[in-house]
């Protein structure tokens, strides 16, 4: 059992990266990366999201949606972004400092396509509750620390000598694809387990 | 430069001058996901068009009773509605395509440029136009996913939308049907991009001793 969820954290946080492999997320990974803490902040609210939508996601799946499966999507969407607004203003009250270091970035990534993939992906795989929560881990923690390289790669080219027309969004899809294939060393790491 | 708003001109800026891929970068993750061959890019392009012409064609018509506080919330129901609907028809009609395509269908209305089109376009124009815009959108998005995909599939694989071209003596580049293929070959048709701006630029300013406005 141990085993297995030690396999989903790793699959979704290394091997799998959700931002490297699967392209998610892409939007702040290409759009908030030019600052390292920013990018760490960032990522911390991505992992916080994702927990709250594993969650979500498992109640709705176990019992609302066993009748009518067609509603997914849209249900999915609604009950996950007013979720997170509920929690946005729970943790404002309650953890005002928390809310500081995350607040600006709740309303940015609730709608984002890795967070919509994580319940898709829990639900087709067919997660328990556990299982659930410790993919969202796995995946929060992949996005951040793809995040967090990507921040810091950029922030060393800024003064670097790079020709104009390279600048800006191109390189950075230059550095994605390095980093892409950097971690594609990872595949196999758990292929003997399964 | 503000242009006149006609149907054809709303239908061609998509295509190229605002491509939502190359000029716009919106979209990525589905345009980077699914291209590792020209079908997937093909069926997701279309898929995509379908969800946002009828998104556009149903913003646009009630734009009138919606008010603005729900209005983002609405049109994100609008785009799920409409993007279940091609999840079911995928599913029913090409399931080997679907399994392919996996969960990136039903991310459609997730991507940023369907609901941008919405805000920006289809909630301030009437149908006509709003249509066209979304249809110029789509085939901008499509026409740039066969291009990634295609891309992607000749060198990967050697073959085009399944026809092989370079027979058995061909070493294909298996990283480009692979992730970093994806973040690679977008870094190079962007620059790609980014190169024949720059050229039509100084061209413009040397003719006309101005800048062109982009």
């Amino acid at each position: 059992m141990s085993g297995e969820l030690l396999a989903i954290f790793v699959g979704a946080l290394l091997i799998n990266n959700f931002t490297l492999a699967y392209f998610l997320g892409l939007c702040p990974f290409f759009g908030v990366s030019a600052r390292l803490t920013t990018a760490f902040r960032l990522g911390l609210a991505n992992v916080f999201v994702m927990l709250i939508t594993s969650l979500a996601a498992w109640g709705l799946e176990t019992f609302v949606l066993v009748h009518a499966p067609y509603l997914r999507l849209i249900t999915y969407i609604v009950v996950i972004a007013s979720t997170v607004q509920f929690v946005e203003m729970l943790l404002k009250k309650a953890a005002p400092a928390l809310f500081r270091a995350l607040g600006i970035f709740l309303p940015l990534i609730t709608t984002n396509c890795a967070i919509l993939a994580l319940a898709l992906f829990q639900t087709s795989r067919g997660y328990g509750l556990l299982q659930g929560l410790v993919f969202a881990l796995g995946a929060g923690g992949g996005l951040t620390l793809a995040l967090v390289l990507m921040a810091g790669l950029r922030e060393e080219t800024e003064l670097s000598e790079v020709p104009s027309l390279l600048r800006g969004t191109a390189m950075s899809f230059f550095i994605a694809g390095v980093l892409s294939l950097a971690f594609m060393g990872f595949a196999g790491l758990f292929s003997g387990s399964g | 430069m503000p242009d006149p708003i006609t149907p054809s001109a709303e239908l061609l800026k998509g295509l190229w001058r605002e491509n939502p891929v190359f000029v716009q970068v919106l979209g990525m993750c589905p345009a980077l996901a699914v291209t590792n061959s020209a079908v997937n890019g093909l069926a997701m392009g279309l898929a995509t068009t379908f969800v946002v012409v009828m998104s556009s064609l149903l913003v646009s018509s009630v734009r009138r009773w919606v008010p603005k506080q729900v209005r983002i919330s609405t049109y994100i129901l609008i785009i799920a509605t409409f993007v279940t609907v091609a999840d079911f028809a995928l599913q029913a009609w090409t399931p080997a395509l679907h399994r392919e395509l996996g969960a990136f269908v039903a991310l459609i209305v997730v991507n940023c440029l369907i609901l941008g089109r919405q805000e920006a376009f289809a909630s301030r124009h009437s149908v006509v136009p709003a249509v066209a815009d979304a249809a110029g959108m789509g085939a901008g998005f499509t026409l740039a996913l066969v291009m990634l995909g295609s891309v992607r599939e000749v060198l990967g694989m050697g073959s085009w939308f399944g026809l092989s071209l370079f027979g058995p003596r061909f070493e294909p580049w298996v990283v480009m049907i692979l992730p970093p293929g994806g973040f690679l070959m977008m870094g190079v048709l962007l620059l790609l991009f980014a190169c024949v701006a720059d050229a039509r630029r100084r061209a413009g300013g040397r003719l006309y001793g101005g800048r062109e406005a982009a």
